[in-house]
């Protein structure tokens, strides 16, 4: 199939970036996305001009490395990661337009490459537990009921691909940060920081200059790995419990 | 070396509350759950306009009667209006500073636009900025009377059927009823959602209760002017 790629093109972090049209043929419908955009890449290297940068690494949908905006949809049409979305779900002809993620505390550091590291330094915060090292503990010392635990692994999927943040008009990182959030509180492992775990994340997210949450649920639609929209609702609770209980913050 | 036994103090509750995202949300969400109670009550009060003049009246006099003898005629009024002015206040302190925040973290919008969210989500800021100046003209027009021409103070139910038989009087009115079941819609779920009172068990009943909520109060408020100019009510 025939395409027409309209791509943003921006060679350095504080460079001035312009959407640049580039058409492409011989795109089969079973490659991924990702892999038109490498048969994209090698014509241009063929031609003398510099790739399109973009992340990328296990494309298998586990990662969370690849991400761009296309079409404006947060990884594209289907619910899944860039580098699982096909080119079936596209027809002979189309023109896409391709994004980076676009947030003030996601900056472009080139093309479609933006610094997620403040995804790190949310999760360096408090996504953690504390626990003794040594021999590992017996398994079942530490009874967890089948709901909570489906909960806890619900939220755990999470891998960290920012398009929650892409995809909310105020670049909120509410969905990220209470998946992290929920998946430790909610067990019995990460009981100790219960309190200091959501006040500190919380208050990264803020200082990392992400938005807040205006409920228009459109991280939860885009999320690839169906962070529901209620995991918000927990952190905020656990966030007023923390808070009326005087809960202590560790990075203060 | 002495261990520190004493426990450290934690930052104080309204400082942590202002200064985060979640705890302004909070703010919001409860003056806004304090504005629709009141709402409520008000719609109440005001459907009693079916029953007659001196229903109505009668009903305006109680509400200056609540807490005798303990609280002097009018009082009670007087103690509900500086919490109802708190809650303006903060509400829109709280939504005007999150906005600009919320605009600071997406400077770049997209090349490709899509248009997702509903309407009523699109309009809370546009809709709240409409409902400040409604409150400033409803207080102007039937409780200090200053821009309603034939009004005579103490007698309600004939001010509201003058102000009803004025163009602008319904336009602005009914305008902005639309606009209260907009808010109301995006801003009933949105504050259970903010205060943690959302669940995926109670998702739908909570979206349902918003849309019920809303569409009550927009048919409610606006049933009075439309009766007005009916006939139904005069």
């Amino acid at each position: 199939m025939r395409l027409t790629l309209r791509i943003w093109r921006q060679h350095g972090p504080d460079e001035p970036g312009v959407m640049t049209t580039y058409e492409v043929d011989g795109i089969s419908e079973d490659m991924s996305f990702l892999e038109m955009l490498d048969h994209l890449n090698e014509e241009l290297i063929l031609g003398g001009d510099e790739p399109v940068a973009f992340d990328h690494d296990c494309r298998e949908g586990i990662c969370g490395a690849c991400g761009m905006v296309i079409n404006g949809q947060a990884h594209g049409p289907e619910r899944t990661t860039t580098c699982q979305l096909h080119m079936r779900h596209f027809t002979d002809g189309d023109t896409i337009d391709i994004e980076p993620w676009r947030a003030s505390a996601f900056p472009v550091i080139k093309d479609l490459v933006v610094d997620r590291s403040a995804f790190d330094r949310i999760v360096g915060s408090g996504g953690f537990i504390s626990a003794p090292t040594g021999s590992a503990p017996e398994a079942h010392a530490t009874p967890v009921p089948k709901a909570v635990a489906d909960l806890a692994f619900e939220n755990a999927e999470c891998i960290g691909c920012g398009a929650c943040v892409a995809a909310c008009p105020n670049g909120s990182a509410m969905l990220f940060t209470s998946a992290k959030v929920v998946h430790l509180n909610v067990l019995p492992q990460g009981g100790p920081e219960r309190e200091s775990r959501v006040l500190d994340m919380i208050d990264t997210m803020d200082a990392e200059g992400f938005g807040g949450c205006t409920n228009t649920g459109e991280c939860a639609t885009a999320c690839p790995k169906g962070i529901p929209l209620h995991s918000i609702a927990t952190m905020n609770r656990e966030y007023l419990r923390a808070t009326i209980k005087g809960g202590q913050r560790r990075n203060s | 070396m002495a261990l520190a036994t004493r426990t450290e103090r934690s930052p104080s509750l309204i400082g942590s509350v202002w200064r985060s995202t979640v705890g302004k949300k909070t703010i919001m969400a409860v003056s806004g759950a304090l504005m629709l109670g009141y709402l409520i009550a008000h719609l109440a009060g005001n459907l009693k306009v079916f029953f007659g003049a001196d229903d109505f009246n009668g009903y305006a006099h109680w509400l200056r009667t609540i807490g005798a003898p303990i609280l002097h005629h009018g009082w009670f009024l007087w103690l509900v209006r500086p919490v109802l002015l708190a809650a303006v206040v903060l509400h829109g302190i709280t939504a005007y500073q999150l906005s600009r925040r919320d605009r600071a973290a997406r400077p770049h919008k997209y090349v490709h636009q899509r248009q997702r969210q509903s309407y009523a989500t699109r309009t809370m800021r546009w809709g709240g900025v409409i409902l400040t100046l409604f409150i400033v003209w409803h207080i102007l027009d039937l409780t200090t009377l200053t821009v309603n021409e034939r009004a005579e103070e103490g007698h309600p139910y004939e001010n509201l059927v003058a102000s009803f038989n004025t163009w602008y009087g319904n336009t602005i009115y009914i305008t902005a009823m639309v606009a209260v079941g907009l808010h109301v819609r995006h801003g009933l779920w949105s504050a259970a959602q903010t205060l943690g009172m959302n669940s995926a068990r109670s998702d739908r009943a909570l979206k349902a209760t918003a849309n019920g909520l809303a569409l009550v109060m927009t048919c409610g408020f606006i049933s009075i002017p439309v009766s007005v100019m009916l006939g139904l009510v005069d």
